[in-house]
């Protein structure tokens, strides 16, 4: 450690308490990656606040020595958002994990960062009430992180992102400062900008979420189908005939073996593709659109259509999805999971593009969909022992995104850029579009100390004048320290 | 356990994505990810690429519960139990440990499997607490300060009564539906006598012969679960040898129980007892696993009583052994079964590790008893003798005297129509033999 941060280090003891503070390397390994393992980095410091005095000391303290500092909760994310800096500091809220209040009659929950996405649920539940964003990730991943990210899940299609769920945020700024952030405020959308910033904008420190009732009704049903075509076209009747299913999640061959393989779930054998759709919201609604859809499942193909006849039959349904992306760790040694938006007609192209991809590249792609809103998860399978096949698949990753752009999508649905999608901004963004992304980014931190390197190809330095960079980029060899 | 170069292939399972955190007693208290199962995996790796075991390495592997909600847990299939296991064979084998703490675990290893021992201590425990020096000795908290280990190995005792000596053979009631093969434990059979004799009674009244064999001695669960290897394969042998005529064993300790499935993997470099481990562990049955198969034959008769009941790790995450149990329960007319929160989470006994590493397990065993009495529940039923020993201490700490049970007890207590005083008045060991 060199003397700045071990300074730094002894400062954080002072105000921390040195349960807090982390400098042995052996332990600061344990943090070197969040959910996306290929991109790796050791902190030099972690620290564990356990309340927003603590974080804004931290981020002062920070500020005060020029170093940079980085915020995690669960450490889930697929983006490398919180991928640490070996020159800075790695704030982990997990410790900040209290539900502060819980406000029944106006549907609010008050939650410290580190709250795990489901205790909100599992807390509200009793009142008929729930938080509505479900990632994959909801047993462990943390409603901070998932303000950071914006996070989405199965049921984003009815419910929408996080974003829609978040009526306040109380965040550090990159000055040390405490704040709120309220969806009601006057004046420029603040919250706006702040929920899905990926960490760049400040820390967050406590969140007023926005609980949903329970829907009186909720029903699921998993149709299979010969291929992934038939599934699509399916989705695409199902949406055409105006019915909005809480979720509609599509899974190809390749991800049913895996989740069988993990979890048992008893997908029927020898479907190209199932179709997990559940219906919810008043009873009479839901049983007349679940026969609807029932049909447009036959009609397109499904050669069974299973009805979950109970909660534990929906949630063995929803197992085989929600554990899919770690389930492939059963069929690969390693992998990548891509996120990639395209608008839902284009899907019988992308997914035939996908497939030539991967026979020309002998690279194996399953494929995961929130297939109702177009937003892809292709698991891109490869052997980490084998000489260049992370290469390759990274190779294959990128066309992926590519095939989205060119279809008119996006890079990222739910996982967020961080570290991994910076460098495919370019494709998306001219320059002046990142420029003036990054004057706001400015605004919030004109010192580029919260979370930097993340989002942005290549950093700015605020004041630089958008769109006319002459000769070396201030930055410019120290592509280190960014 | 088994060849060493599995693990760099185990470690590779693992991808990272935290499913594990959440079901982690240690991540749970302390949100610290070197105190997670993915983070000690990362240590585990570190370990593996050369990194050697220091001592921040061992105090994390050594908090680990081993209690192995982290394994059904994993989408990947991680083998934690077994890298853990490894792990702590690597630690016994290359880490010197200092000598106070050194000393500690002699004295656990070389006491507990031992019933001959646990018993010859009996004598001056039961004097002991009859003389009121107990509670003068908490009071001062003069062991506390020699030692955390022995304050919480004092703390634990449970109040000890006579321990019945039971019979080689117990008749089955009614035509013979089974032969069975009873292990009686060391902490079971010699604090909980009254749970080894329910358990002959329940399984004779529900038609079945049961043998036990006079010279049984310690399955080695405690030494497997503590890195101890060779130690944990003598007493396998051991036991292998006591129990091979049988056409089940019957365990009613959910740490034996568990060790003795798993003796296939601990014995398998073992030519000559590989083949013998793993038929003993084909026939190693939990009590409730062995009663739901066999069905019901005796007649329930009423209990009206709360229960709550306690999932052991190695009964519900090592053996997957959850809803016979609580089916067995349900079986009891007049028995009304509650559920306790963040059943998944361990009460922080796991073997030796309320003795090891006090602290942490007071903190879980305060966390376990609140959810306990937050079910209202009159009677706590669990099937480990090491979880009833955490759990009691906890509420005793909390001011709640709340009766405690094994499954069998209360299935004897129905069986034999004894009524819900049976099981109420007591602390421990409700029925005599």
């Amino acid at each position: 450690m060199d003397s700045e941060l071990r300074t730094l280090a002894l400062r954080l003891e002072a105000l921390l308490g040195s349960d807090r503070v982390v400098t042995d390397p052996v332990r600061l390994r344990t943090y070197d990656c969040d959910g996306l393992a290929n991109h790796r980095a050791t902190p030099g410091i972690v620290v564990l606040p356990g309340s927003a005095e603590q974080v804004a000391a931290i981020v002062r303290a920070c500020v005060a020595a020029g170093v940079p500092y980085v915020a995690r909760g669960s450490g889930t994310g697929l983006s490398g958002g919180a991928l640490p800096r070996a020159d800075g500091v790695l704030i982990v809220t997990a410790r900040m994990r209290r539900i502060v209040e819980l406000d029944v009659p106006n549907r609010r929950a008050v939650v410290e960062p580190g709250v795990i996405n489901l205790d909100v649920s599992r807390a509200a539940r009793p009142h008929g009430l729930y938080f509505a964003p479900d990632p994959s990730s909801q047993q462990i991943c943390s409603v901070g992180g998932n303000v950071a990210e914006n996070s989405g899940g199965a049921h984003c299609l009815k419910y929408g992102f996080t974003a829609h769920h978040v009526l306040a945020c109380e965040i550090v700024t990159p000055d040390g400062e405490l704040v709120e952030l309220a969806a009601g405020d006057p004046g420029y959308d603040l919250l706006g900008v702040f929920v899905g910033a990926e960490g760049t904008l400040g820390v967050t420190t406590k969140i007023t979420v926005r609980l949903t009732r329970l829907p009186e009704t909720v029903r699921t049903l998993l149709a299979a189908f010969g291929s992934v075509e038939a599934g699509g076209a399916a989705v695409s009747a199902i949406i055409a005939a105006g019915v909005v299913p809480a979720a509609i999640e599509m899974m190809d061959a390749l991800s049913i073996e895996a989740a069988e393989a993990a979890v048992r779930c008893s997908y029927p054998p020898g479907a190209g593709a199932v179709l997990i759709v559940e219906l919810d919201g008043p009873g009479p609604e839901v049983a007349a659109q679940f026969a609807d859809v029932e049909r447009m499942c036959r009609d397109a193909g499904a050669f069974e259509v299973r009805v979950a006849a109970g909660d534990a039959e929906r949630a063995l349904i929803w197992k085989g999805r929600k554990s899919a992306f770690a389930a492939v760790g059963r069929i690969s040694p390693a992998y990548l999971v891509q996120d990639g938006v395209i608008p839902r007609t284009a899907l019988p192209r992308v997914l035939a593009r996908i497939d030539e991809l991967s026979a020309e590249s002998g690279v194996r792609v399953a494929n995961v969909f929130h297939a109702g809103d177009g937003n892809l998860h292709p698991l891109v399978l490869f052997d980490d022992a084998e000489e260049g096949a992370a290469e390759r698949a990274e190779t294959v990753s990128g066309a992926i995104l590519d095939l989205c752009i060119e279809h008119g999508g996006s890079i990222t649905g739910e996982h967020g850029v961080g570290v991994d999608k910076a460098r495919y901004m370019p494709r998306m963004f001219s320059d002046t579009d990142l420029d003036t992304m990054q004057m706001v980014r400015c605004g919030f931190d004109p010192a580029g100390l919260c979370n930097p390197g993340k989002v942005f190809p290549t950093p700015r330095l605020c004041g630089e004048v958008p769109g006319f960079r002459k000769g070396p980029h201030p930055f410019e060899g120290k592509a280190d320290i960014f | 356990m088994g060849a060493q170069d599995d693990l760099p292939d185990l470690l590779g399972d693992c991808v990272h994505c935290g499913f594990c955190l959440p079901t982690c007693p240690t991540y749970v208290l302390w949100g610290e990810e070197m105190d997670s199962p993915r983070g000690r995996i990362h240590l585990m790796q570190q370990h593996a690429d050369g990194e050697p075991l220091s001592g921040p390495m061992v105090e994390h592997f050594d908090r680990c519960l081993g209690c192995m909600a982290c394994v059904p847990a994993c989408p990947s299939g991680v083998q934690y139990d077994r890298l853990i296991e490894m792990t702590r064979a690597d630690v016994e084998r290359e880490h010197p440990r200092p000598l106070q703490e050194r000393l500690i675990r002699e004295a656990i290893f070389r006491l507990f499997p031992y019933r001959r021992r646990l018993r010859a201590l009996r004598g001056p425990l039961r004097a002991y607490q009859r003389t009121g020096l107990d509670r003068l000795v908490r009071r001062t908290g003069v062991l506390e300060r020699l030692s955390p280990s022995l304050a919480a190995m004092e703390r634990l005792t449970p109040p000890l009564g006579r321990t019945p000596r039971l019979p080689g053979r117990v008749t089955a009631r009614g035509t013979r539906r089974a032969t069975v093969g009873m292990l009686t434990g060391c902490v079971q059979g010699e604090f909980f006598p009254g749970v080894n004799a329910a358990t002959a009674r329940v399984l004779a009244l529900e038609g079945c012969d049961v043998v036990i064999p006079r010279g049984q001695g310690c399955c080695g669960a405690l030494s497997l679960h503590s890195g101890r290897e060779e130690e944990a394969r003598a007493f396998a042998r051991r036991t292998v040898e006591t129990f091979e005529s049988a056409d089940v064993v019957v365990v009613n300790a959910a740490g034996c129980g568990s060790a003795m499935k798993d003796y296939r993997t601990l014995l398998a470099d073992d030519p000559a007892w590989a083949r013998r481990a793993d038929a003993l562990a084909a026939r190693t049955r939990d009590l409730a696993e062995f009663l739901v198969e066999l069905g019901p034959r005796a007649e329930r008769r009423p209990l009206p009583i709360t229960v709550a009941y306690h999932d052991a790790c190695h009964l519900a995450h090592a053996q997957g052994v959850r809803d016979q149990p609580r089916a067995l329960l349900e079986g009891v007319p007049d028995l009304t079964l509650r559920e306790i929160a963040d059943p998944e989470i361990c009460c922080g006994s796991a073997g030796t590790y309320n003795l090891l590493q006090p602290e942490a397990a007071g903190a879980l065993g305060d966390r376990k008893a609140e959810s306990v009495a937050a079910t209202g529940a009159e009677l706590l039923v669990a099937a480990n003798p090491g979880c009833t020993l955490q759990i009691t201490t906890a509420l005793r700490r909390r001011g709640a005297d709340l009766a405690v049970a094994h499954t069998a007890e209360v299935l004897d207590a129905s069986l034999r129509g004894l009524g819900r005083a049976a099981l109420l008045g007591h602390d421990s060991s409700p029925t005599g033999a």
